[in-house]
């Protein structure tokens, strides 16, 4: 093996069922390099980790590791840990009933005894240093996700690692807990460690990354040193085209900015929920894409929550179409013609072992009643032309959800929505972990529906998208709207500046 | 153009379906009963079904196989409320056999009366049923409350009546054991003059039928499975997963009922602490026998009726070797053990990988 290599992916194959995922794709890792892996969902990348990581066995290829030698034979998440490879993956996988300190240390310890004690004061150690903003006792689920997200990369730091793996570690970050980690990363690059990193954030690649390895349709597009590969033909490389321009999707101006006297489709007035937002005045009309922005935890979902009925509401009052109505659980909302995608697919979008037909037709089946099912063969002809109206990538219908990518996933979801014919479509971070070309997909559709006179609000962590689709911003800061962005306010600047506060810039 | 599928890939889809497990034990069974009767060749077999004069005087079926399928109706019935049960709340109710002794506490204190005479009916039995199965679909109600509002682990939810339901049994009659001696009360445990099959082998069926229409005409089954598998992205879909717990144990209720109706038929008493005793363990064997996850979410209804049969057939095939009625639950304990573990994700993954690899081997083989 060549002196800096340390971990040394050759002609891995991996086929699922006859469908090929993974494709004769190689992978070098060398000593103290930030490497970035990048593909659009369903290029491979979770399975190539997956493999090298003994979640999946592969079928074919050779994976050496420095230090070991000859094969490196890993059949299971231990062996890998063993061969001093560590983990954090896209969504947690720890233990939220189990203290953070235990989190940290679960599995490792060398005997059946903790000294609970000891173990408590080394994972507070270990927080502060890291600038992790919670106690080792404290219960992980009553943590937010980002701070659960960095609990888990404490644990794969401090398990001492060759190759450190992270994937999507920042989808859930803001953006001073992206520098931390990124600050992290960087010390753990100069120790020598090897980090392969997985993310869809074309900014954060070029800001830590040192070499790129692009991925597509499960086989392998090359690898590339970054200073060799600019933004642009990265994407297109990923894309396997040429990408027109990805910041001029939004061609003309909607113009429904402006208050035309028009009645909204949607408006509330003094709304507010169990889930602890100051109570909050909205209006959508037609044709129109508004969205709700802020930094993690402002509130943002809480409100949109608060419109579809997701959380009790406590006040306000609610009018579609000028209509006076009340909206207490999500089914009065649906039947107003409101749709909502809800920020956490796994959670509360996806019902992972139901098929890709069932989890489309389901909300247009509760729609239709309890005693009036659709028939199978009806079922079949929705969920093939949503298939193929939104090119969702998976072998069937009857596949399980839970067995696409993400960004399948998330466009099965929005297919359900779609086919209740909403007249009022309500996005939640409908682009958090997913790829370029999906995103694009994704709002160009928000405008899309736009155009054809339905109602949209987007929500999304990325201002640059929000900016692309929406015509009018609804700032919000710590649980409170603090503002209205719309027409030439509607720049970076503006936008950071509201959400910041007065104060500031 | 349809590709023509070889023999190993039909093998690979049937292996692959959920029924496959408890057809596999059920055609494992018929085997074992077949050899055994070439081995013992004492004249009988236990597929021999004769149609000859009852007791009673009528021309009745009977034989091995007719026992099994007639003994299994109970359990049938309560193994279709199980599986909605355990797909919806993700948890099994160990009170059905409790329940079953108060359901058929209230039929025979509605047919005996005063209890002043045990020859004749003091009430229609229709109303008695009717009685029935209400009150076992209020007990029903009350096993999914707990369940549904107080999220209250089902099986800790439902030992509450497992241990309280024989002894409202009992207080339903006053503590005292009443007979109905009328012919009429036992055709539905036993035969109704000039039908041949056994009444609750009709019963079974009408239930699967009942139930088939249900799964068909309305959306329980979506429902239930979508509840179990993600509560809160059905609560966001419009769907109230509450309500749906709750529905699948009054449906449960509604089984218990009717399987208590036989119960008593058949014996045309009650012994309160004796009446489908053990009965519940049976009824969520067979839904794990169907390969039913026992977390809940998906499952498959005919798979877990199949279980049920298998688990009489088993029960029935250790009888006629005159194993000890006192020492079957430990040769069935083996048996059960054996397809449990079999049927395991995880034993089926491992199974599948070699059968995968096998195959990949034979096709290196042709390829050469």
């Amino acid at each position: 093996m060549q002196d800096d290599v340390i971990l040394k992916m050759r002609n891995i194959r991996k086929s699922f069922g006859g469908v090929h995922a993974l494709h004769e794709v190689d992978f070098t890792l060398r000593r103290g390099e930030i490497h970035a892996l990048m593909g659009e969902n369903g290029a491979g990348k979770s399975t190539l980790i997956k493999v090298l990581t003994g979640v999946y066995q592969k079928d074919e290829g050779t994976v050496e590791i420095e230090g070991i030698q000859g094969e490196a034979n890993i059949r299971s998440p231990q062996d890998a840990q063993n061969s001093g490879i560590s983990t954090v993956y896209q969504e947690i996988s720890l233990c939220p009933n189990l203290t953070v300190a235990e989190n940290m240390f679960i599995g490792r310890g060398k005997g059946a005894f903790t000294d609970w004690k000891s173990m408590n004061t080394k994972a507070d150690k270990m927080l502060r240093e890291l600038d992790i903003p919670t106690y080792a006792t404290e219960q992980l689920g009553s943590c937010s996700i980002a701070v659960q997200q960095m609990v888990a990369i404490a644990r794969a730091v401090d398990m001492e690692c060759k190759v450190l793996i992270l994937d999507e570690p920042t989808s859930s970050l803001d953006e001073q807990e992206v520098e931390k980690l990124f600050k992290l990363m960087r010390d753990l690059k100069a120790k020598g460690v090897g980090i392969i990193f997985v993310t869809h954030f074309l900014d954060q690649v070029y800001e830590v990354c040192d070499r790129i390895t692009v991925l597509r349709d499960g086989g392998l597009v090359g690898e590339y040193v970054i200073e060799d590969l600019p933004r642009v033909k990265l994407v297109s490389k990923m894309l396997g085209k040429e990408l027109d321009d990805i910041s001029d999707i939004k061609g003309e101006e909607t113009g429904k900015a402006e208050d035309d006297g028009s009645v909204p489709v949607f408006e509330a007035k003094g709304l507010c929920s169990t889930e602890g937002i100051k109570p909050f005045d909205f209006y959508i009309k037609a044709g129109e894409v508004n969205g709700f922005t802020g930094l993690l935890g402002s509130g943002r979902s809480e409100c949109v929550r608060a419109i579809f009925g997701a959380d009790k509401v406590t006040e306000g009052k609610v009018k579609v179409k000028g209509k006076e109505v009340t909206i207490k659980k999500p089914i009065d909302a649906m039947k107003l013609g409101i749709g909502y995608l809800p920020e956490d697919r796994k959670r509360d979008g996806i019902v992972s072992e139901l098929s890709v037909r069932d989890n489309l037709i389901l909300a247009f089946q509760v729609m239709k009643g309890f005693f009036h099912p659709i028939s199978r063969a009806k079922a079949e002809e929705y969920a093939d032309e949503y298939i193929k109206l939104l090119d969702i990538k998976t072998a069937s219908s009857e596949t399980p959800i839970g067995r696409l990518s993400g960004g399948n996933q998330q466009k099965v979801i929005i297919a359900r929505w779609l086919l209740t014919h909403p007249d009022y479509l309500i996005l939640d971070e409908p682009t958090r972990g997913i790829d370029i070309g999906t995103k694009i997909e994704i709002q160009k559709l928000a405008l899309k529906l736009a155009s054809e006179g339905k109602s949209v609000t987007f929500i999304s962590s990325e201002v640059d998208e929000m900016l692309r689709t929406c015509s009018r911003l609804v700032v919000m800061r710590d649980r409170a709207v603090v503002g209205e962005l719309s027409g030439s306010d509607l720049n970076q600047t503006k936008v950071m500046a509201t959400i910041a506060g007065g104060e500031s810039k | 153009m349809k590709q023509k599928k070889s023999f190993g890939e039909i093998v690979n889809v049937i292996v692959h379906k959920q029924i496959f497990i408890p057809l596999a034990a059920l055609f494992i069974l018929v085997v074992f009963n077949f050899i055994a009767d070439l081995i013992v060749n004492d004249g009988t077999s236990f597929f021999e079904i004769t149609y000859g004069m009852s007791k009673d005087g009528y021309h009745v079926l009977s034989g091995n196989l007719i026992t099994v399928i007639d003994n299994a109706s109970e359990l049938v019935l309560l193994a279709i409320g199980m599986t909605l049960v355990t797909a919806a709340s993700g948890g099994q109710d160990i009170s059905v056999g409790a329940v079953i002794a108060i359901a058929g506490s209230v039929i025979l204190r509605i047919v005996c009366g005063d209890g002043s005479d045990a020859n004749t009916l003091q009430a229609p039995i229709i109303l008695a049923f009717f009685a029935a199965c209400i009150v076992a679909m209020l007990f029903g109600a009350f096993n999914g409350m707990l369940v549904a509002y107080f999220k209250i682990q089902p099986m800790v939810a439902t030992l509450i009546l497992f241990t309280a339901g024989r002894s409202i049994a009992a207080w339903i009659n006053n503590n005292e054991l009443p007979v109905m001696n009328a012919p009429s009360f036992g055709y539905f445990g036993k035969f109704i003059p000039g039908i041949a099959v056994p009444t609750p082998v009709l019963i079974a069926i009408a239930g699967m039928i009942l139930i088939g229409l249900v799964l068909k005409f309305t959306n329980l089954g979506l429902y239930a499975q979508s509840v179990g598998i993600n509560p809160n992205s059905s609560r966001l879909n419009g769907i109230n997963p509450e309500v749906i717990k709750l529905i699948t144990y009054v449906i449960l209720g509604f089984f218990v009922a009717i399987a208590g109706l036989i119960k008593v038929s058949r014996v045309q008493s009650i012994n309160y602490s004796v009446i489908a005793k053990d009965i519940e363990m049976d009824a969520i064997l067979a839904v794990a026998l169907g390969g039913n996850p026992l977390g809940g979410g998906k499952f498959n209804i005919w798979a877990s009726i199949l279980g049920a049969y298998v688990i009489q057939m088993l029960t029935t095939t250790l009888f006629r070797y005159n194993v000890d009625a006192t020492a079957l639950p430990a040769y069935k304990a083996v048996v059960v053990v054996v397809l449990v573990v079999l049927s395991a994700p995880v034993v089926r993954e491992r199974l599948n990988r070699l059968f995968a690899s096998l195959k990949s081997k034979n096709e290196g083989k042709e390829a050469a």
